[in-house]
């Protein structure tokens, strides 16, 4: 009660930072919202006493209760229908589903129902829930475990798609995501949770924990959405790349010899039209990276976007590399997944065009 | 284990309704429980206790006009007016915007005519901040509820006032100030929401309800059964009303499964309580709902009902039920109208007469009449004023991206 007013030493104004992977800032993010907002909820499959398959949500129940962090059925249609009567309540549902391969059961109460609320009813009713799901190849999973759906939610009209690819971005997004008046969809690049990936399946991982720079707050802070970020600064090509495949970019890169900048989208819906058009008018090149299937997938809108913007300072075509229009096969992975060589084949085509 | 092998081939059943049009309905099969007859358990009875309450079916009025048994509500004669005033309005209001559809005024309506009191009854025993989760035929709900005869118009009309701002199919009401959740042409969703809904509710600590509604061919989607997971699992304050109306467009209710065994028995499995009741007995509707709402109010959980009612009319302004089914089906139906039960109940009870009846439709047909002619004054689909085209673009974000900017720009608005 009325305690003296200190003005704030240096070390208060910094933000406390530790190292964290992307599981911890994922679960700090849980973490911070549950503690600042009594409306924030954190419910799935195995998320509660167990913590998540992938730990994301441990300690959770334990610290907030069962009443803000708990089980459902294996129901993806249910448990994201409920979360949406619950949001047009007024709560803000944090839900995880296990794996995104297992999204479609709850496909139709994203696209009919989240989606559509706030514009069906001209404003009388809203949907800010947040459904988290690992997505994504690159760790053996099969047809079932690796999938990158992206583009079916890309596709939808009233909800936001995000994909982050740092432990700083995954946090800072996932907050911003569950502070957010509107359904968002995040992708966790699983291949990812414990350290950045360069797409050669024989390096050893370097840990999160033992990157240079990757300090996390552990308090409340967002990343906002729409925005992406320059993850690596070049000149020659532009390469739109996000979540893993961010990761791999840079390393083709470097290989490759070619000075890429590559722009981590960070949010796919609403895109940041600007800080792509900047990019790709400064180089003149453009190379379009992602694990998803070729066929209707974000590249294929990233392009007409890049064409429709900068068409007459493009040098070269752009180049889409992908996975195949194939499921994703299991023994095949890393013929399948979009790695160094293909990329930095890529990148030396349209230098060469 | 060749003595295994099946030596006749192997044959499927595909339902058929028993009759057909040129063919005369004849329900005498249907196993309808006298008025009074099925027992009213204490609201925290066990599921394993009561499931003969699904198979059965629970009635007040019986073919007298007189309220009897254990289900009889005991309303006071001012409530007994004023479900029968809702009832008659709705199906006014519904005579009506069917002719504004076939003189071109709206592309298309839905009437609920034959199951006014599925949605009346419990609309009047419910508080009206207890939220309802309707299907496209629980227009009775909003009447109840006071809300604007002229705002339903003139969202049906997709006129200037339409407070959906012309986006949504016409009888796609919304009002959550009136506890009537945004209507989805998905079947069925809204049947997980509202459990979701309820949930939210008691993870709150709120007092307030969820009641949703479901038709019998939609028991057949998912989120029926998902809803009733989620909600024998939290133990939801929610009711689930199916409302067995017979007809899914053109498929009879056993497409749905709903001659092997009721909808209601679906809950069983969940052990979730259920009662099967007359849909036509606004009583036996008001009851039943009184029961499931102390349920949940008291925190015994969800509670499932199935309305066993007929949807007199087509399914919409777009189908011909003369196609698909006897033209005498809805006349014969056994358990009548519940506009004429209500009116008769009154009748016996000395508080009503025909002259009475007919002076209230005469009010009723006015003021629709009069509500018509207001709403009409600002615009019908395709003449007069309408919304704001650059309202075409708003709402679907809180805050509008450029995409949506550039469209708009494109589209010159």
């Amino acid at each position: 009660m009325n305690k003296p007013i200190t003005k704030p030493t240096a070390a208060t104004e910094a933000p406390e930072t530790i190292k964290m992977n992307m599981i911890q800032a994922i679960n700090s993010a849980m973490d911070v919202m549950l503690g600042r907002d009594p409306d924030v909820l954190v419910f799935g499959e195995d998320v509660g006493y167990f913590g998540g398959v992938f730990n994301a949500t441990e300690g959770l129940q334990k610290k907030f209760g069962l009443n803000r962090c708990f089980d459902t059925p294996i129901s993806e249609a249910g448990l994201i229908g409920t979360a949406v009567g619950m949001a047009a309540y007024g709560l803000r549902p944090c839900v995880e589903i296990q794996f995104a391969d297992y999204i479609y059961p709850g496909y139709d109460q994203i696209v009919s129902e989240a989606a559509r609320l706030r514009y069906r009813s001209a404003g009388d009713f809203w949907c800010p829930m947040t459904i988290r799901s690992p997505y994504g190849g690159g760790i053996f999973g099969g047809q079932t475990h690796s999938q990158s759906p992206e583009a079916l939610f890309t596709h939808v009209a009233g909800i936001k798609t995000v994909i982050p690819s740092t432990p700083y971005d995954a946090k800072g997004l996932l907050i911003a995501a569950i502070e957010d008046d509107d359904p968002v969809v995040i992708f966790e690049p699983k291949r990812l949770y414990n350290g950045p990936f360069d797409g050669n399946p024989d390096n050893p991982v370097t840990p999160w924990q033992k990157i240079e720079g990757n300090d996390v707050p552990v308090g409340h802070y967002v990343v906002p959405l729409g925005k992406a970020r320059i993850a690596r600064a070049g000149n020659e090509v532009t390469v739109l790349a996000y979540g893993t495949m961010v990761h791999v970019a840079i390393a083709s890169a470097e290989t490759a010899g070619v000075d890429a900048e590559v722009v981590d989208l960070r949010t796919l819906s609403p895109v940041d039209i600007e800080s792509i058009t900047a990019s790709v008018k400064k180089t003149g090149r453009c190379v379009i990276v992602h694990e998803a299937t070729r066929t209707s997938g974000f590249g294929a809108e990233l392009s007409a976007l890049v064409q429709e913007a900068c068409f007459y300072h493009l040098e070269a075509p752009i180049e889409r590399v992908t996975g195949w229009d194939t499921p994703y096969p299991h023994a095949f992975e890393w013929e399948y997944f979009p790695g160094q060589k293909r990329i930095g084949a890529a990148l030396k085509r349209v230098m060469e065009a | 284990m060749a003595s295994l092998k099946n030596s006749r081939a192997l044959s499927l059943r595909i339902p058929e309704p028993r009759f057909r049009p040129g063919e005369t309905a004849d329900f005498s099969n249907l196993n309808i429980s006298e008025a009074g007859v099925m027992p009213r358990p204490e609201v925290d009875t066990q599921p394993k206790d009561m499931r003969d309450l699904a198979y059965g079916l629970v009635r007040v009025l019986d073919k007298d006009g007189q309220a009897v048994g254990p289900w009889n509500p005991g309303l006071d004669i001012a409530t007994l007016k004023r479900g029968l005033r809702n009832m008659m309005l709705t199906r006014v209001y519904d005579e009506r915007l069917f002719r504004a559809q076939r003189q071109g005024k709206t592309s298309f309506y839905m009437k609920c005519t034959g199951e006014e009191a599925v949605s009346i009854a419990p609309a009047m025993v419910l508080n009206h901040d207890d939220m309802c989760f309707p299907t496209y035929r629980q227009q009775g709900i909003l009447i109840a509820r006071g809300y604007p005869i002229v705002e339903m118009m003139n969202q049906v009309f997709s006129n200037a006032l339409d407070p959906m701002k012309g986006r949504q199919l016409p009888v796609m009401y919304s009002s959550k100030a009136h506890g009537f959740f945004t209507i989805s042409g998905n079947l069925g969703t809204q049947f997980t929401q509202a459990v979701g809904w309820a949930m939210a509710s008691a993870l709150k600590g709120d007092d307030r309800i969820a009641s949703a509604y479901i038709g019998d061919g939609s028991t057949a989607e998912g989120d029926f059964h998902h809803a009733l997971t989620f909600a024998g699992v939290y133990r939801a304050p929610v009711i689930l009303n199916i409302v067995n109306n017979q007809w899914a467009i053109s498929s009879f209710q056993g497409i749905a499964g709903g001659e092997d065994a009721p909808f209601a028995s679906r809950a069983i499995g969940y052990n979730l309580p259920a009662l099967r009741v007359d849909g036509n007995d606004f009583l036996a509707v008001y009851a039943a709902t009184q029961w499931a709402m102390e349920r949940a109010r008291s925190n015994l959980g969800a509670t499932v009902i199935e309305h066993f009612t007929y949807r007199a009319e087509g399914h919409s302004t777009s189908d011909d039920p003369g196609r698909y089914r006897p033209a005498q089906e809805a006349k014969l139906w056994p358990l009548g109208d519940p506009i004429e039960r209500l009116k008769n109940h009154l009748i016996h009870l000395g508080e009503w007469s025909d002259d009475d009846q007919q002076a209230l439709h005469a009010e009723l047909v006015e003021l629709v009449r009069a509500a018509g002619k207001e709403s009409e004054s600002h615009g019908t689909l395709h003449a007069g004023d309408r919304p704001s085209v650059k309202t075409m673009f708003e709402d679907v974000y809180k805050e509008m991206d450029w995409r949506l900017i550039r469209q708009r720009q494109e589209l010159g608005i």
